[in-house]
């Protein structure tokens, strides 16, 4: 009875330090070893996701303090056209659904799909940036430029940032067909197609924030 | 005697992973899932932004709210975020992020507000400095 006892109290100290090697079933998390690499490269590049909409909060936080110096010059309700916003969202969006037709896709070693929803993709994306490059060229173009007041300084870096970094994604996108095209669905082209969906998709959540602080917020009378 | 935990969970999910057994077919269908949320919640905040039917001080909320909703839709069904077990790591640090962000913008605008409260108004200070 009190033999029982002991070796069942002993078994969970065992467990507890780790020393059952993990244990034949490998169902106590943590205690088999290292991660799978697609895990750890995916999670850390969460964490670079979740750093990267810190740095963005600040730039809300600026915009958000902001609003009302406009030093006498034109305030978001003068300026912002949400017929053009609304075309910007939808390309947005859409092009966030067929970045997870291209994940899909890959998962299943389909190369054709691939190729075709990441190609959707980079045309939706280009498409973003030629109306936000045509809106910010009209602003300059009215007077109404980073220069002119606080307000359009921290409009200009909020939204320009979230611009740079959709350029910067349909470059890695270009690179992921590339090497897709080059060297097939090799594991770390995988990781990386990975790394790419989820730097897209936090792309698109960055912009819900932006349209509704900087749009919709901002053109209210 | 079944424990749970040694079925299918018994190991993390990368984030933006999938945990699913299904077919091609039913991942697709979840992205037009969430497709079809994002839209509808989209339509509504461009809606409400321009209307006149509702209590107008009522509509900065709305938005912030419609907006909040959409972001979850976004992490549920494109980026895979889930409250299953193989998730705990994802999304601890997802909240350690969401933290960090409430942080920055609420004691932001907190303080700035505070100190713009309590500045003398502008021209009182243009007289002092003549």
């Amino acid at each position: 009875m009190s033999a029982v006892t002991f070796t069942s109290a002993q078994g969970d100290a065992q467990a507890l330090r780790g020393l059952d090697g993990g244990g034949g079933s490998g169902s106590s998390r943590g205690w088999g070893g290292p991660a799978p690499k697609r895990i750890v490269t995916g999670y850390g590049f969460w964490i670079f996701i979740l750093s990267d909409m810190i740095m963005f909060a600040a730039f809300f936080a600026t915009y958000a303090v902001l609003l009302g110096q406009t030093a006498g010059g034109p305030s978001g309700h003068d300026l912002f056209n949400l017929r053009n916003v609304a075309i910007e969202t939808a390309l947005l969006l859409a092009s966030s659904f067929t970045c997870g037709l291209a994940s899909i896709a890959a998962d299943v070693r389909n190369k054709i799909w691939f190729q075709v929803a990441m190609a959707v993709t980079c045309a939706l994306g280009l498409g973003f940036l030629a109306i936000e490059g045509r809106e910010f060229a009209d602003l300059v173009a009215r007077g109404a430029g980073p220069t002119r007041s606080a307000f359009l300084s921290a409009f200009f870096t909020l939204v320009g940032c979230h611009g740079l970094h959709v350029s910067a994604g349909i470059l890695w996108l270009l690179t992921m067909m590339a090497q897709v095209f080059a060297k097939g669905f090799r594991e770390d082209i995988q990781r990386r197609i990975l790394c790419f969906a989820l730097f897209w998709h936090a792309l698109d959540i960055i912009w819900i924030a932006v349209f509704t602080v900087v749009y919709l917020l901002g053109s209210a009378k | 005697m079944t424990n749970g935990r040694e079925q299918a969970d018994d190991i993390d999910v990368a984030p933006g992973d999938e945990h699913l057994e299904g077919g091609v077919a039913q991942r697709v269908l979840g992205y037009l899932a969430g497709l079809a949320l994002a839209i509808l919640l989209t339509a509504t905040s461009f809606y409400v932004a321009g209307t006149d039917l509702v209590w107008q001080p009522s509509i900065p909320v709305a938005l912030v709210v419609l907006a909040i909703a959409q972001m979850g839709v976004h992490l549920v069904f494109f980026l895979h975020i889930t409250t299953g077990p193989d998730n705990t790591n994802n999304v601890l640090a997802l909240a350690f992020g969401v933290l960090i962000v409430m942080l920055l913008m609420v004691g932001s605008l907190w303080i700035m507000a505070n100190l713009n409260h309590n500045m003398m108004p502008m021209d009182q200070i243009m007289q002092m400095q003549r």
